[in-house]
């Protein structure tokens, strides 16, 4: 009996070290299309903060945004769209003054490799051999409100949403379009890149609002300091260099 | 109402099928079962419980390799132009492979537990064994499938995480009532989720009532 009591203390005393001990150790909330960028970014700064641990959650930047909003622990984040950040301000759960641009993407067609659909424009969407499309759910994903802003533009909205597949952030459009489940699918540029050996780029598509990605530290952060650093390391010539190296461009001024 | 009706009326189809699948395999494995003599058979049985205690995502994602249009059925499938993935039958089969063993489990019991007295009575009257089935055997152990199919169809109104990844998210044709919440949940439209949440706990609770009046005290117990 005394032994078990003395376990059990331990365990729960291991418990608690564990989750209140790790003082510098940051949750970064980015973006899914960030996810091999952002993990690569946070490998360097691990390596030149040595004991500061950057924990990524990855999803689409609503679902993000939406934690941030009902409390959960992140200290950074980093949304694909500036809406989700917006929402973000409104909700007051962005630290005043924090939020930078830090990125540019671009939307992008792709269809499965062995494909044979090569569209001129997005109005080739229409046509009766394209059964379905993947793109994000334009409720919460940015990626789908940049495929429906510029399906709108091109006027086959109505038309192509009726074959759409709402995908819960743009990699599942992307995986979607890989396992050749959909005809084609919205994905960024940067995506697309992830898979060339499984999706091809068929179309450049232009989108009515240009993409930008802004980053910035959540107000109720209890690393504050940290957050800051990360930020200014994403922002730095190093962290710019490894977000090219992935394919994102330098944000528009 | 629409964005509740819509999904509430899918997710009553979807889990009906589901159930009607689940009975008429459950009931045929089950009865195989209990009247197997060989040292597999519980083996067997355990690989049919599987779907129980597997995470639904780790079903879905066997069902979207197996099914999907480049796995090894749904490439078959798609020479007849036949798709499972984001369909709403895709749905019925991740709805019924998940609730499959609980209509096989309930069986299973209900047959054992049928007196074989009963059956051999029958036999020295000259029935034919599948009379002895129909007419005996099932009838004795029609509570407990009752039973057994209302627990897959109640699990089957609820399930999504299989559901999500082989018939994906698509308003109108395979988002149910489950999968419905969720959307909503992350698109952050609490007053859409707050619908939905209210139509599927009503559906629940009716469920229960309509089980509690069908179903004998006894085999209620065996439910909760």
């Amino acid at each position: 009996m005394f032994n078990l009591k003395h376990s059990l203390i331990a365990a729960v005393l291991t418990f608690t070290l564990q989750t209140t001990a790790h003082a510098d150790e940051i949750v970064v909330s980015a973006a899914a299309s960030l996810t091999n960028a952002f993990k690569a970014i946070g490998d360097a700064y691990e390596k030149q903060h040595p004991g500061t641990k950057v924990l990524m959650n990855f999803g689409a930047s609503d679902v993000l945004m939406q934690q941030i909003v009902k409390g959960a622990p992140a200290d950074v984040f980093a949304s694909a769209d500036q809406k989700a950040m917006d929402k973000a301000v409104d909700e007051k759960v962005i630290a005043t003054g924090s939020r930078r641009d830090f990125a540019a993407n671009s939307l992008v067609l792709v269809v499965p490799k062995d494909s044979t659909f090569a569209p001129a424009s997005v109005k080739d969407l229409t046509a009766a051999s394209v059964k379905r499309v993947a793109y994000g759910d334009p409720a919460s994903v940015p990626v789908g409100r940049y495929t429906e802003g510029a399906l709108k533009q091109a006027g086959v909205w109505d038309a192509v949403s009726a074959k759409g597949v709402l995908a819960a952030n743009v990699r599942q459009s992307l995986d979607y379009v890989a396992r050749g489940e959909v005809d084609a699918g919205f994905v960024f540029s940067t995506d697309a890149a992830v898979m060339p050996d499984r999706v091809k780029v068929v179309l450049n598509v232009p989108t009515q609002t240009s993409i930008t990605y802004p980053i910035a530290q959540v107000a109720q952060s209890k690393h504050a300091a940290d957050a800051q650093q990360f930020i200014a390391y994403v922002l730095s010539p190093d962290g710019q260099k490894t977000l090219a190296q992935f394919g994102f461009k330098p944000p528009v001024k | 109402m629409d964005q509740a009706w819509i999904p509430l009326l899918l997710s009553l189809k979807v889990a009906g099928w589901a159930t009607a699948i689940d009975v008429v395999l459950g009931v045929a494995v089950a009865f195989g079962l209990s009247r197997w003599r060989s040292s597999a058979r519980e083996l067997v049985d355990s690989l049919l419980t599987l779907p129980l205690v597997m995470p639904p995502t780790v079903l879905g994602y066997y069902l979207l390799v197996l099914l999907g249009r480049r796995g090894p059925i749904g490439a078959w499938l798609d020479k007849f132009d036949i798709r499972l993935v984001f369909t709403w039958q895709g749905a019925v089969i991740a709805s019924a492979v998940v609730a499959f063993p609980l209509v096989l489990k309930s069986a299973r019991t209900a047959f054992e537990t049928v007196d074989p007295q009963f059956e051999r009575a029958a036999r020295t009257l000259g029935i034919s064994e599948a009379a002895v089935f129909f007419r005996v055997t099932l009838p004795l152990a029609a509570r407990g499938i009752l039973a057994g199919a209302l627990l897959a169809f109640a699990r089957a109104l609820g399930e999504f995480g299989a559901t999500l990844m082989i018939a994906g998210n698509l308003p109108g044709r395979t988002q149910t009532l489950s999968v419905a919440v969720y959307a909503a949940v992350q698109a952050g439209d609490d007053s859409t989720a707050n619908i939905l949440v209210i139509v599927t706990s009503v559906t629940c609770v009716v469920i229960l009532l309509a089980a509690g009046r069908l179903l004998p005290q006894r085999s209620m117990a065996s439910v909760r």
